[in-house]
């Protein structure tokens, strides 16, 4: 099963610079445009609540750390006998 | 401490250290050198910082990055160098952090030469830099008063946040007198609620001189203009000469106040009633103290070994009142008593040929004089 | 055994950073080279003892977006005050940050001077082939032939010379520990980028001396170019002209760059 993640975007400093859009391996991040930041910019968001793996890629290229990324973990529980 | 056979260039050097002074930069330009070497020897000695710096535009902005600490920071140089530090200064005001700059004036203008001369009384006086700000200007005369001003330029900046400076001739640098030294005042790295100095445990802090916004320039500025007034108000000071019944006042600093001196007992010995005003601030100047002169005197003399800069302050204090006089020598020469003398003379019988502009006549008794 | 799923933060805005958005264009670099120091800073436990110095150019306000104290310097004298600072407060990381101007043109003295002396400072050079910040004039960095507000025919060589490869010159210099040029164009090179901006503010931490990280930035704007058309111009034509690589490192510091 492949990894999930999820990123959020903070509309305070996106610029809509599309640098993370180019760079996304699974395509899921855009332009909202139905969205402007109080700066005017169309910020990014996902475009659907599946894809996104939590890379990281967004973030890494993010002039403006607007990106906070999260990454579904499995983890084992210890079984109480 | 005993009396002992001093350089003034060395001496400040010394007094700046006993001060307390914990970073030196500088570059090396004749007449100052030995302030420069006398910091190369002494400051890693004492475990302090030494740097002979690429330029003095590096050297002043050396001195900028360290007054940012809340240490006691200086350079020192002369003509040409402070020249190059005007950008500087405008920035440390701007900032409105202390530092201490020690000028020893040399004949200009341009390269000039490495004679003793007063001619970047306006620059270092009335700013220099770009922009409104007024550096605490003193001037020594003597070795020993080098010594002390030293000294209390550093107190001085550090109180008001500002730059204070010795502004002395090459002649003050160079002369060898006995004075005292103070003893050596332990090093006390202030730690003023301004400085940078790392932000462990607090919120961080900024120093910079850009403020985008005019109306926040413009707070700044008042708040320049506000500290000014109050070192106005209370920092003058002057060394006054047979004044008590002065008819003529000669208004000399530095070199030229103490020619102006021998000049002004010559004449008493011959019965005229010539006083000496020293100013020892140059800024801020001694304004109300020479108007309230101008109502007693006769006439004025200023003497200066530059084309006239202290004269338009003199003019300014005294509302030309009673008639002022000017004599200057330029280029690095400096005067004799026998000059001066001749020109008290003169400003006794009522300032013969100076009606018109002081200038144009003083260079016309110059083109006439015998060297 | 049971597996349960939950969420884990992969990446979070560095706190080195402020909370205020920065006025820097669009797609510039400029908030790349300031994410990676802040991640850095962040990394390394570095916040409370640093003091960064800003230069003229687009990063005069640098100083708005760090969270740690900062000092203005004048155009081109960082590494002047940065000397000042580092040698009152050894045991802080004294860092500068400068544009093409700042560093390469106005502050050639400097730059030269304060790596000539093994000053233990870091400098990180954004190199972007242009004034940004006073509308995109010709910089010592700008590529001949490349048009500029100021070479509107393109840079013509024989009335402007060349460009100055900075890392390059101060890497002849015995003083320098660490001199080194990456890329901030795509994201294998922006993890090369932080990797060395970690060296060489471990080789100050340690004590080992003057580092300097050259970083190939774009500037959309003056270029007339989109961001992402800007990251392809550099691409194609500064890494020619710039090339990556290291170009000293101090033996003492060559356990840090491995």
């Amino acid at each position: 099963m492949p990894v999930r993640g999820r990123v959020g975007i903070d509309e305070r400093f996106c610029k809509g610079c599309e640098l993370c859009i180019a760079v996304c391996p699974q395509k899921v991040l855009t332009l909202d445009r139905e969205t402007l930041t109080s700066k005017g910019y169309h910020p990014v968001k996902l475009t659907s609540e599946v894809g996104c793996t939590g890379c990281a890629l967004c973030a890494v290229v993010c002039p403006e750390a607007a990106i906070t990324v999260y990454r579904e973990a499995v983890r084992a529980a210890a079984v109480t006998s | 401490m005993a009396k002992e056979l001093l350089k003034g260039n060395e001496a400040m050097a010394e007094a700046a250290i006993r001060a307390g002074v914990e970073a030196y930069f500088g570059y090396p330009i004749t007449p100052q050198t030995e302030l420069l070497e006398w910091m190369a020897r002494r400051m890693p000695e004492l475990g302090r910082v030494f740097i002979q710096a690429e330029s003095e535009v590096a050297t002043i902005n050396m001195v900028y990055g360290a007054a940012c600490t809340g240490a006691r920071v200086m350079s020192s140089s002369s003509s040409p160098g402070a020249s190059l530090m005007m950008e500087g200064m405008s920035y440390i005001a701007g900032t409105e952090i202390p530092c201490v700059l020690i000028d020893v004036m040399r004949g200009g203008p341009g390269l000039g030469n490495i004679a003793p001369s007063q001619g970047d009384y306006n620059q270092v006086v009335h700013g220099g830099g770009h922009g409104d700000y007024h550096p605490i200007v003193l001037g020594p005369a003597t070795v020993q008063e080098a010594i002390d001003l030293t000294i209390l330029a550093f107190d001085l900046a550090e109180k008001y946040r500002t730059i204070a400076i010795v502004m002395a001739d090459g002649n003050v640098g160079q002369i060898m007198e006995p004075a005292e030294l103070p003893p050596m005042r332990e090093v006390h790295r202030a730690s003023p609620s301004w400085a940078l100095t790392g932000a462990q445990g607090r919120e961080r802090r900024i120093l910079t001189s850009i403020y985008l916004d005019p109306y926040e320039e413009e707070i700044t500025n008042r708040r320049l203009q506000s500290r000014w007034l109050e070192i106005r108000a209370k920092e003058v000071r002057f060394r006054a000469y047979h004044l008590e019944d002065a008819e003529i006042v000669v208004v000399a600093f530095g070199t030229a106040g103490r020619v102006s001196l021998s000049a002004v007992r010559a004449a008493r010995a011959e019965g005229l009633k010539a006083g000496l005003f020293r100013p020892v601030t140059l800024s801020p100047f001694p304004y109300e103290e020479l108007a309230a002169l101008a109502d007693r005197a006769k006439a004025f003399l200023v003497v200066e070994m530059n084309a006239g800069q202290m004269l338009e302050d003199v003019r300014l204090a005294t509302r030309e009142r009673v008639p002022v006089g000017f004599y200057g020598r330029m280029g690095g020469v400096v005067p004799f008593p026998d000059e001066v003398l001749s020109e008290v003379h003169r400003m006794a019988q009522g300032g013969a040929g100076d009606a018109g502009d002081v200038r144009a006549k003083w260079l016309e008794r110059l083109a006439q004089a015998p060297n | 055994m049971v597996a349960t799923a939950m969420e884990t933060l992969v990446y979070r805005r560095p706190t080195s950073l402020t909370e205020v958005p920065t006025h820097y264009c669009p797609g510039c670099t400029h908030g790349v080279a300031h994410r990676l120091i802040a991640e850095i800073l962040d990394e390394m436990g570095l916040r409370e003892r640093t003091i960064g110095v800003a230069p003229v150019g687009c990063a005069v306000f640098a100083y708005n977006y760090f969270n740690f104290d900062f000092a203005e310097a004048a155009h081109g004298r960082a590494p002047a005050m940065a000397t000042g600072i580092k040698r009152l407060l050894p045991d802080r990381i004294v860092f500068t940050y400068q544009g093409d101007g700042d560093l390469a043109s106005i502050g050639m003295a400097e730059i030269l001077h304060a790596a000539a002396r093994g000053e233990a400072i870091t400098v990180i050079f954004i190199n972007n082939t242009n004034y940004g910040m006073t509308g995109g004039q010709m910089a010592p960095t700008t590529l001949p032939g490349q048009k500029t507000t100021s070479t509107p025919n393109g840079r013509d060589v024989k009335l402007a010379g060349f460009p100055i490869r900075m890392a390059e010159v101060l890497a002849t210099l015995e003083g320098a520990s660490y001199v080194v040029r990456r890329s901030l164009h795509d994201p294998k090179n922006i993890r090369l980028a932080k990797k060395a901006l970690r060296v060489a503010f471990e080789t100050q931490r340690q004590g080992l001396g003057f580092s300097m990280v050259e970083l190939l930035s774009t500037c959309p704007t003056n270029w007339g170019l989109t961001p992402l058309e800007a990251l392809r111009w550099l691409e194609e034509n500064m890494i020619p002209a710039f090339p990556l690589g290291d170009y000293k490192v101090a033996p003492a510091v060559a356990g840090l760059a491995k």
